[in-house]
């Protein structure tokens, strides 16, 4: 054995800054659930899908030669074909672009719906549930009443009101569609406020406006994010049935609702005119609702390491 | 020693929290000072009151009754302005290093918020004041621009420690700030206070639920029992003549580091278990728990007594 002597025994010097040193790149939380993200096959498909969506409804209708408005009698309820590839309807419009500018409508009224329950739910949630006590109770007493209220009353007695169109179903939409957003954002707050962080923040002298929007809202934003993302669909999916039930847009604006209406008794004859539109609705929706699904799933802090 | 020095006066500090029809005493008339660069230790079983204490010294909460003194200058009646100025001379630790973080924000911006706040720093001036409050508390200064949630939980405790010391403070409430982290990394912790006390002269209020750690770094220590203090004394005096049956109780619990004496020792076992904060028992908290417990223990509230010099408890004993 070898002879060890005190020379052998000498200790390393530590240093605790170097000892401690992060090799790990460092990740945000966002780059974080976009990590998450990209592993899951279905949300990311559902997400170019939905890409694929916004830009055809911007590019294919100004591409194309054809409108979605001009009849041509003499070519009416033709079948599919190199040049109407989704057919024509009973006035001869061509199914195809009918289909992109119902596309646009219904991306407008998801996305207009989604940011205006956002911002007013946002505001009146975080307000209630950032003040808590009285303002809390009555703020969401009136959020209750609101939501008490049949929304297809609201719709028809705001259609007798205004004049039937996007800006009316949107209206219609968001009058009661931000309580669910309200809901979210004052149960986070009030779950929140209570944390350590935000009290350590409130001891170093921090005001209502840095508490809301340093420390409430971005740890907030996963939840909020989660059901922007699944108030669109949603949206898409009531002014489709609005329109299909002779609630929404009128003509000559298509329509997925109102093109599924008109093609539904023609449905046995001339199954594409309903067939088309019913599968955008279908699949459109679908897409949300799992990309949805899987932001949920990439920010929830419980599969969190 | 003069009544000068005294850095903070706590005088007949009350929280009640309602709880529907029902009144919760969490905080229930205590008055106490804590000495200019001293060490109070608070010690109590959970949900006695101590972290509710220490944030209504802060202004946390607001007090139902009762004022908190800082250097003899009352805070519960300060307006928003004077109560932003006055926050640069205290603050807190706090227990979970984990939710003490805000999970969203860099470190660097952590610590910075404090300067931010205060207008202390901008610009460059504001990168190397972070970066000098890292290496104060040991950290590497280059890991400003990391989250908080690729540190460890000492570490993370420490960057706590920079957010408080960024406005330099006088006073600072630590609240159980070791107790959620290993045991090898506590005296890390406990030694890093220590010496940031020696080179700043800060005065701390050290709360924790177990005795033994406390005696290591307090100077003097208060024994808390249902909103209520018990017992105050230097720590040396607490530990070697306790009076109070509550802390003869807390430390009889404390194993010794000597099997002969250890094995020989008479251990007071509490009977039952802590009551409801909610209705506590009439009289003296204690006497549902108490083994000398006597017919006026139930009658009437033991007062608050300086029962030798400088050491105080409230026990029908010692009236
Ligand atoms: N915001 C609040 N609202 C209602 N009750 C509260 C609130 N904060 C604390 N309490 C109650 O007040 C009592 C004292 O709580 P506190 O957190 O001060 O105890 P503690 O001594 O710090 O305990 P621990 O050692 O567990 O931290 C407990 O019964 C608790 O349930
Ligand atoms: S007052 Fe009575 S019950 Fe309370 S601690 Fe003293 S002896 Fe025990
Ligand atoms: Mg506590």
């Amino acid at each position: 054995m070898q002879n060890l002597t005190k020379e052998h025994f000498e200790p390393i010097s530590v240093d605790l800054r170097q000892a401690e040193a992060i090799k790990r790149p460092s990740l945000s939380f966002w780059s974080d659930v976009w990590r998450r993200m990209r592993m899951n096959k279905v949300a990311m498909a559902s997400m170019i899908f939905i890409v694929a969506l916004i830009v055809c409804a911007i590019v294919v209708p100004w591409l194309t030669p054809q409108d979605y408005f001009t009849t041509d009698l003499a070519g009416k309820n033709k079948k599919p074909s190199a040049e109407h590839w989704f057919g024509t309807d009973d006035l001869g419009r061509d199914v195809f672009e009918r289909i992109w500018y119902g596309a646009r409508i219904s991306l407008q009224v998801g996305l207009a719906a989604a940011f205006i329950d956002l911002i007013i739910g946002v505001i009146w949630g975080g307000l209630a549930g950032f003040y808590g006590g009285r303002v809390d109770e009555i703020m969401m007493r009136i959020a209750d009443i609101l939501f008490a209220i049949p929304y297809l009353l609201v719709v028809i007695l705001l259609m007798v009101v205004l004049e039937p169109g996007v800006g009316t179903i949107i209206i219609a939409l968001t009058i009661t569609g931000w309580i669910g957003m309200a809901r979210i954002v004052r149960g986070q707050i009030l779950q929140l406020k209570n944390q350590e962080f935000v009290l350590a923040a409130r001891s170093l002298g921090a005001d209502a406006n840095r508490l809301i929007f340093k420390h409430l809202i971005p740890n907030a934003l996963g939840p909020i994010i989660v059901t922007l993302s699944l108030t669109v669909p949603s949206a898409i999916f009531a002014e489709s049935f609005l329109s299909f039930i002779g609630l929404g847009v009128s003509a000559p604006i298509a329509s997925w609702g109102t093109m599924s209406n008109e093609g539904l008794p023609a449905m046995k004859y001339y199954p594409w005119r309903l067939t088309f539109p019913a599968i955008f609705i279908s699949m459109t929706i679908l897409a949300f609702n799992l990309f949805g699904d899987g932001l949920r799933d990439a920010v929830d802090p419980r599969l969190r390491k | 020693m003069d009544k000068r020095d005294n850095l903070i006066e706590v005088r007949n500090l009350k929280k009640f929290f309602s709880i529907g029809d029902n009144t919760l005493k969490a905080v229930n008339d205590i008055s106490f000072e804590i000495k200019r660069g001293e060490t109070l230790g608070v010690v109590g079983e959970s949900g006695c009151g101590k972290s509710t204490a220490g944030r209504t010294i802060l202004r946390l909460y607001d007090a139902t009754e009762g004022d908190v003194l800082f250097e003899g200058k009352s805070i519960m009646n300060l307006n928003q302005q004077e109560m932003k100025a006055m926050r640069r001379n205290m603050q807190m630790i706090f227990q979970d290093p984990y939710a003490s973080l805000n999970p969203r924000m860099t470190v660097g911006d952590i610590i910075g918020e404090a300067l931010d706040i205060h207008g202390l720093a901008t610009g460059q001036k504001r990168k190397e004041r972070i970066q000098e409050l890292l290496s104060l508390v040991s950290l590497n200064p280059e890991h400003m621009n990391r989250f908080p949630h690729e540190f460890s939980g000492g570490q993370r405790q420490r960057i706590g420690i920079a957010r408080a010391l960024a406005v330099e403070p006088k006073f600072i409430v630590c609240d159980e700030p070791i107790s959620a982290l290993d045991v090898s990394v506590q005296a890390q912790v406990v030694n890093l206070l220590e010496q940031l006390q020696e080179k700043m002269g800060l005065t701390y209020m050290f709360i924790a639920h177990d005795l033994s750690m406390v005696k290591y770094i307090s100077d003097r220590v208060a024994v808390m029992y249902l909103g209520k203090m018990v017992e105050l004394a230097e720590s040396d005096a607490l530990y070697e003549k306790p009076l109070h049956p509550y802390t003869q109780a807390l430390l009889s619990a404390i194993p010794i580091p000597d099997p002969e004496v250890e094995r020989n020792r008479e251990r007071i076992v509490l009977q039952g278990d802590v009551p409801s904060p909610m209705n506590p028992p009439s009289g003296c908290h204690f006497r549902t728990r108490c083994p000398k417990a006597m017919p006026e223990c139930a009658a009437s509230v033991p007062v608050w007594k300086e029962v030798e010099p400088g050491h105080f408890a409230a026990c029908h004993l010692y009236n």
